[in-house]
């Protein structure tokens, strides 16, 4: 279908939606082209998930939706009215880390950071999936995640630990 | 990402009537193509219609056919027992597609929807008779390196993108279509319409029209399929030739062959002459070499796409022997 000139639809005032946040129900107030990333980040208050490209190539925004790893920058957040999300914030156990956070520390599996949260949790997501078994399975689990700094042999290194200690 | 009014479907006859309401409606299934070309401005609906709920995410078996709802999850159904065991080909094409994270989140039919990966339709700067009719195309004089040689108009040479598809048009998948008049199943090969001198028509749905399933016949040729992917990194990369074939043999003749190309063609491309050239001859180097000569026979290059052509024709000879088991 063609891009052609249509007068914009008038803006859409917000509306009432409500998630379970990392455990908890939350409620905002949301316009329809808030994604699931922005209202993570900027209402939420939780900058732990990061916008990276924010086009879906980088991996860098990826929670879990109902357990599974999804990208949240190209989920529009009115679309998950009810979802149980999880992000980086929510996944240790108190003050105990989770396995995938342990191993990624264990294994200096990071330089900068900036792609970690969204690095362990697709990981935790993959794992989960039960096809990161393997070197080969795990590269190719986490092809969606890029990681500048090329941590990506010691990535790989504390996912396989993790998966050996199941 | 312009301002659009955003709707939750109650059921697929509230959706379409929601759709058929407003110029310029979308459905939202799992957002992963939609939502990023809303924010390349490419997109720009003026209503998104939320089906994300609806029940029709089931995959069934009745008798000797497997009906995927089309908002199964891609993984749900690469990983389904069922479509391993009587579809390997589908499988195979759906988990060599996106990444992890998408692949949970993308839907069965707005996989069959996605769009081209043709760089001058997803920049708004560049002339695109697909995004914009009668604009003209950049591609032909472009970089064209990714752009099809099969099915081209002088209108357009944008591939089309998706795996999924490639593997379901040699398997004879048929498409479950809901329309005004109730429901309708083609041929998946008849979703598609070439570009012609109009690209930016792309399939033959209707105004809210809505694909509700696809269907695929289990039976012996489809087991023994295989799906190829060429691309330039081994992850996470659309497909720069792709390549899906089931054989039925028959004592050493090949009985049946299919075979369907992707990356090459404007649309999934169903070689046929190439499965009449495969029937009745032994599984070898000569006929796999011919099926991959006839499979290109119609090639129209451009000035950095010439390479597809003996790239598609290795591809085939690979996939063929692979799934005739003469060798990998």
């Amino acid at each position: 279908m063609p891009t052609t000139e249509r007068p914009a639809a008038p803006a859409q005032p917000a509306v009432q939606l409500t998630l379970r946040l990392n455990g908890r129900e939350a409620t905002f107030a949301v316009e329809p082209d808030v994604t699931l990333l922005d209202l993570l980040r900027e209402r939420a208050g939780l900058t732990g998930s990061k916008k990276g490209c924010d086009r879906g190539q980088c991996g860098a925004c990826t929670v879990l939706v109902n357990g599974r790893r999804t990208l949240s920058c190209l989920a529009l957040a009115l679309a998950h009215a009810g979802d149980a999300i999880t992000t980086i914030e929510g996944l240790a156990a108190g003050s105990e880390l989770h396995p995938v956070q342990a191993a990624f520390v264990e294994h200096d599996a990071f330089q900068c950071g900036f792609c970690t949260p969204g690095q362990i949790l697709s990981a935790v997501g993959a794992i989960a999936e039960g096809h990161a078994r393997t070197g080969d399975e795990i590269r190719e689990a986490m092809s969606g995640n890029l990681c500048r700094c090329g941590a990506y042999p010691n990535i790989v290194a504390a996912i396989a630990a993790v998966q050996r200690a199941r | 990402m312009r301002a659009f009014e955003y709707v939750v479907a109650a059921s697929s006859a509230a959706a379409r009537t929601l759709a058929r309401e407003v110029d310029g409606a979308r459905f939202y299934a799992g957002g992963t193509t939609l939502v990023d070309l809303m924010k390349a401005d490419v997109e720009r609906p003026r209503r998104v219609i939320d089906i994300s709920r609806l029940p029709l995410a089931a995959i069934e078996q009745r008798g000797d056919v497997v009906r995927i709802g089309a908002l199964a999850r891609n993984s749900d159904v690469a990983y389904d027992a069922r479509i391993v065991l009587h579809f390997p080909a589908v499988s195979e094409a759906l988990l060599s597609g996106a990444s992890g994270q998408i692949r949970n989140a993308a839907t069965i039919g707005g996989n069959l929807l996605q769009r081209t990966r043709c760089s001058y339709f997803r920049e708004t700067r560049w002339r695109c008779n697909k995004r914009e009719p009668g604009s003209g195309c950049d591609a032909l004089d472009g970089f064209n390196r990714g752009h099809a040689v099969l099915g081209t108009s002088d209108s357009c040479i944008a591939s089309y993108p998706g795996d999924l598809a490639v593997a379901l048009c040699a398997l004879s998948a048929r498409v479950v279509v809901e329309g005004n008049d109730g429901e309708r199943t083609i041929a998946l090969d008849d979703l598609y319409v070439l570009p012609g001198e109009h690209p930016e028509r792309e399939t033959t749905l209707g105004p809210g029209e809505l694909i509700t399933a696809v269907e695929l016949r289990a039976e012996r040729l489809h087991e023994r399929s295989h799906y190829l992917k060429i691309r330039d990194r081994a992850s996470f990369e659309f497909a720069l030739v792709s390549v899906a074939c089931a054989v039925e043999l028959d004592g050493k003749n090949i009985a049946q062959a299919r075979l369907a190309l992707g990356g090459v063609g404007t649309v999934p491309w169903r070689a046929r002459e190439a499965e009449a050239a495969l029937t009745g001859a032994p599984p070898g180097e000569a006929a796999f070499r011919r099926a991959a000569e006839t499979a290109l026979t119609g090639a129209r290059t451009r000035a950095h796409n010439a390479y597809k052509v003996e790239l598609a024709q290795r591809a085939i000879v690979r996939a063929l022997r692979s799934v005739c088991g003469t060798g990998a």
